[in-house]
């Protein structure tokens, strides 16, 4: 395992001279899914370092050991030369460690020197010293070469300029590496500007920044450093003058999967469409026109937060549409929610199991049968022995194992629950199926029966719309991959134009720099 | 009518499967969390009646019962709004509307339109609440201490704060204080309404969207789950009860009062739900629950009485209850995960 990429820090080795933090041979797994193997970093101090990789390739898991949120399994953090163990953010921020949190932890209601100081307030005798608290805000914004005004409410200011008060008060605590999870992915194109300016100037004034960010154009901008992970392994670190767009995007592909998908069935010839939407416009979808046939597999795919997983509540109704239409088998909908949806035949297997699916104190069996209790009932009254039939019949099908199909949900395991939710969309005999992220932390065995019943729904004439992270399974299953970006389609590839290569520069194009697409509405 | 044309007639058991570990220790917490009622009911059942000669008569047990009848049917119907995710507090205050205005009504129109009067009111009042909680999305905790106001404050209005005698309505007392089989039809009334509603809760599909709703709203939603209708459902049956228990408590005294349910009633029924063992969060629940829960409240004040015990510790002691309950759910919960 240990062999891969061209790291040059081998485990053990002296750290550079001039390194200020060190990852060595760092492991963490999550429940049998090992999400950094091996992993060796060493961080410059003054330098601005980039994290890149696919979702789920580590990057995430890797800025957080380093802030302390999660302990390595293995391996050890350096941080100059000594080795140092962060039990907590706490512990990093110590060190002068700190991390700028992706939703941002501020108190809206105050104003920004007090979030600033929030909880290290200059104070006497349980009085805080107004005139002290201003002082040293002006002085600390002074050093760190922000705009700034020390009395504006927080809940009135730009997501950047909260970024800033956040960077502030890391800054207070005398923070000399700051972490930032994807900084701009919330941003539109000024504030983008404008953070990069603060990036510049951290780095400026003799701070190290690391970031994690999903943008090309910004990580060859910014940074001085990128890191490449794939799959929890380091693939390389260097300098980002001799990286372009195109190495950086071979560097993060390149998994061998095997044969972890079934055979592709035919793709339906002149089907009639079961699904058609046309300039679907809802928070976070900005017109989308999309078609899925009879017994096709379309792959949805795209960067966390492009809006896949909107398109498919706005689809179903489960949220407001503003604009455009739905047609299930040439028919439109009207009256859009999700009963009426479901009743048409568009099943959702959602994103994420526990929030929006299962309810986990209830038995296997009503978790299954909840969506169509309807067709085992008289008027009200539900027949248990029919319902207990046919839940016993779906979940066989989707071969879910259970000790007794009564005991509560949460005592299966995720690839069985994911099964349990599936056995609820198909007892609603659905045309039109969408699975959001279906396999997202099922095991591998789960995942090839999912895999299975997908194609199989499609053979029999299901429509069949997967959103998925993951581009290989995209690639794998789908007849055809439609890519979404900032709410929209980016690409539609089908056939020898479906590759990993174009997958990801449709979903990365124009995201960095002045040229970003629409900037969002205003967040405050 | 929905007609059942997929799945054949055959009522097969499922197919046993292997044991597997893990589940049945989930099993175990959860058969333990079932009986936590049960076991303290039982042993102050035996206690009692080891302790005082009289509690164990028929006399005093269907004394217990048909004070209870009013309290029962609210308390079981307020555990629909529980499991669906709310809560009422305006049960009180619906109570005393509905028992005053037929009263009233009794009085000046006949006993057929008092009640007719009295539990339209409970349900529009429950209507309201559940419109006000849905539609308008103000938190069913606040939405229902305001209507409480709202509802107490035209009881009071109404009748002046009197107390509405109906010595010449006599019929009125029929609706409780008939005797069937031995047994006053308040109890009768109170059996129906849990049984009816037991059966609701437990196998029909309202029921098991009930439940749905309170357990998780979102992906109740996204499994074409309409929660407004059930919420709302939910209510209206409460608004109800609250109605038919404020109608059967004045037959059984023939008075009504503005003052009378309110508050108290209020947290008596709650009380009765939690100790239960029916979740405050939502989504977890049992009509038979409240039942024993009630039922548990009400031993413990007639074992006060009955054993000569300062009365002035009864409420001590059922503070005590409530938060021995809750503590044991959220300990139970922790456990859990």
């Amino acid at each position: 395992m240990d062999g891969q990429g061209t790291s040059t820090v081998a485990a053990g080795s002296a750290p550079t001279a001039k390194s200020y933090v060190d990852i060595v041979a760092v492991d963490k797994g999550f429940g049998g899914v090992r999400a950094l193997s091996g992993v060796n970093l060493s961080i410059a101090r003054g330098s601005v370092h980039a994290l890149v990789g696919e979702n789920g390739a580590g990057k995430s898991t890797l800025s957080r050991v380093i802030a302390g949120l999660i302990m390595p399994d293995a391996g050890e953090v350096r941080i100059d030369g000594t080795p140092a163990i962060l039990h907590s953010p706490r512990d990093a921020l110590a060190r002068g460690i700190a991390s700028i949190a992706q939703e941002l932890e501020l108190v809206p209601s105050l104003t920004v020197a007090e979030n600033v100081f929030l909880g290290s307030e200059p104070r006497r005798g349980g009085f805080i010293r107004r005139r002290a608290l201003r002082a040293q805000f002006n002085t600390l914004v002074a050093e760190a070469g922000f705009d700034l005004k020390a009395d504006a409410v927080v809940s009135t200011l730009r997501t950047a300029d909260r970024q800033k008060v956040e960077i502030l008060r890391a800054l207070s605590r005398r923070a000399s590496l700051i972490i930032m999870d994807e900084p701009t992915a919330a941003l539109s194109g000024s504030d983008v500007q404008r953070l990069h300016e603060v990036v510049r100037t951290l780095a400026r004034t003799g701070r190290t920044v690391l970031f994690v960010s999903h943008f090309l154009k910004e990580v060859l901008s910014l940074a001085d450093t990128v890191t490449i992970l794939r799959d929890g392994h380091l693939v390389r670190t260097g300098p980002s003058a001799v990286e372009t767009e195109s190495s950086l995007i071979e560097g993060m592909l390149g998994r061998t999967l095997g044969s972890v998908f079934p055979a592709k069935p035919d793709a339906p010839n002149g089907s009639p469409p079961v699904l058609e939407v046309s300039g679907l416009r809802a928070p976070g979808v900005n017109g989308v026109d999309l078609t899925v046939h009879a017994g096709e597999i379309v792959g949805l795919a795209g960067l966390v937060g492009a809006g896949r997983s909107e398109i498919a509540h706005a689809i179903l109704g489960a949220a407001r549409a503003t604009a455009g239409t739905v047609a299930v088998r040439g028919e439109r909908l009207y009256g859009r929610s999700p009963t009426v949806a479901l009743r048409r035949g568009v099943a959702l297997v959602p994103e994420s199991r526990k929030e929006q699916g299962l309810f986990l104190d209830r038995s296997v069996t009503q978790n299954a049968t909840l969506a169509s209790l309807r067709s085992f009932s008289v008027g009200s009254w539900i027949r248990r022995g029919p319902e207990r039939k046919a839940a016993s019949d779906a979940l066989a099908s989707v071969t879910v194992r259970a000790a007794r199909n009564s005991v509560p949900v949460s005592a299966l395991s995720g690839g069985n629950q994911q099964k349990v939710l599936f056995a609820r969309a198909l007892l609603c005999r659905p045309c039109m199926l969408i699975a959001d992220e279906p396999t997202r932390g099922v095991d591998v065995g789960s995942r090839r029966a999912i895999y299975d019943l997908l194609v199989e729904q499609a053979t029999r004439g299901v429509g069949v719309l997967v959103i998925s992270s993951d581009i290989e399974e995209v690639l794998g299953l789908a007849h055809r991959v439609v890519v979404i970006r900032g709410g929209r389609v980016a690409a539609e590839l089908s056939g020898s134009e479906m590759t990993n290569q174009a997958v990801l520069t449709a979903a990365f194009a124009e995201q960095a720099g002045p040229t970003r697409a629409e900037p969002e509405k205003a967040s405050s | 009518m929905t007609t059942n044309t997929k799945t054949p007639e055959t009522h097969s058991e499922l197919p046993p499967a292997g044991a597997r570990t893990g589940i049945s220790e989930a099993l175990h917490i959860r058969s333990w969390r079932s009986a936590a009622i049960v076991v303290p009911f039982v042993v102050l059942f035996v206690v009692l009646s080891v302790a005082s000669g009289p509690f164990l008569t028929t006399s005093n047990l269907l004394n217990i019962a048909d004070q209870q009848s009013a309290v029962l049917i609210i308390a079981v119907a307020s555990t629909l709004v529980l499991i669906a995710g709310g809560i009422d507090l305006s049960v009180g205050a619906t109570y005393a509307l509905s028992a005053v205005v037929s009263a009233q009504v009794a009085v000046s129109h006949g006993v057929a339109l008092g009640i007719v009067t009295g539990m339209a009111l409970g349900i529009v009042a429950g209507l309201i609440n559940g419109i006000v909680t849905t539609f308008f999305r103000v938190n069913s905790l606040i939405a229902t201490l305001a209507t409480a106001l709202i509802f107490s404050g035209i009881a009071a209005k109404l009748s002046n704060g009197n107390l509405i005698v109906l010595t010449n309505q006599p019929a009125y007392a029929k609706i409780a204080q008939t005797q069937f089989l031995g047994v006053r039809m308040s109890i009768w009334l109170a059996l129906a309404v849990i049984i009816v509603l037991g059966l609701l809760l437990s196998r029909t599909t309202n029921g098991r969207y009930i439940y749905a709703a309170g357990g998780n709203a979102q992906a109740a939603r996204l499994a074409g789950v309409r929660i407004n209708f059930v919420v709302i459902l939910a209510f209206t049956i409460n608004g109800a009860a609250a109605a038919l228990g404020g109608i059967i408590d004045t037959s059984r005294v023939l008075s009504a009062q503005s003052s009378s349910g309110g508050n108290t009633l209020t947290f008596l029924v709650l009380t009765g739900i939690v100790v239960g063992g029916t979740s405050i969060l939502g989504g977890a629940g049992a009509i038979w629950r409240t039942v024993v829960g009630v039922l548990f409240i009400a031993l413990v004040g007639n074992g006060f009485d009955l054993l000569g015990l300062d009365p002035l510790y009864e409420q001590i002691t059922l503070g005590i209850i409530l938060l021995v309950a809750v503590g044991t759910d959220a300990w139970s919960r922790l456990r859990q995960s």
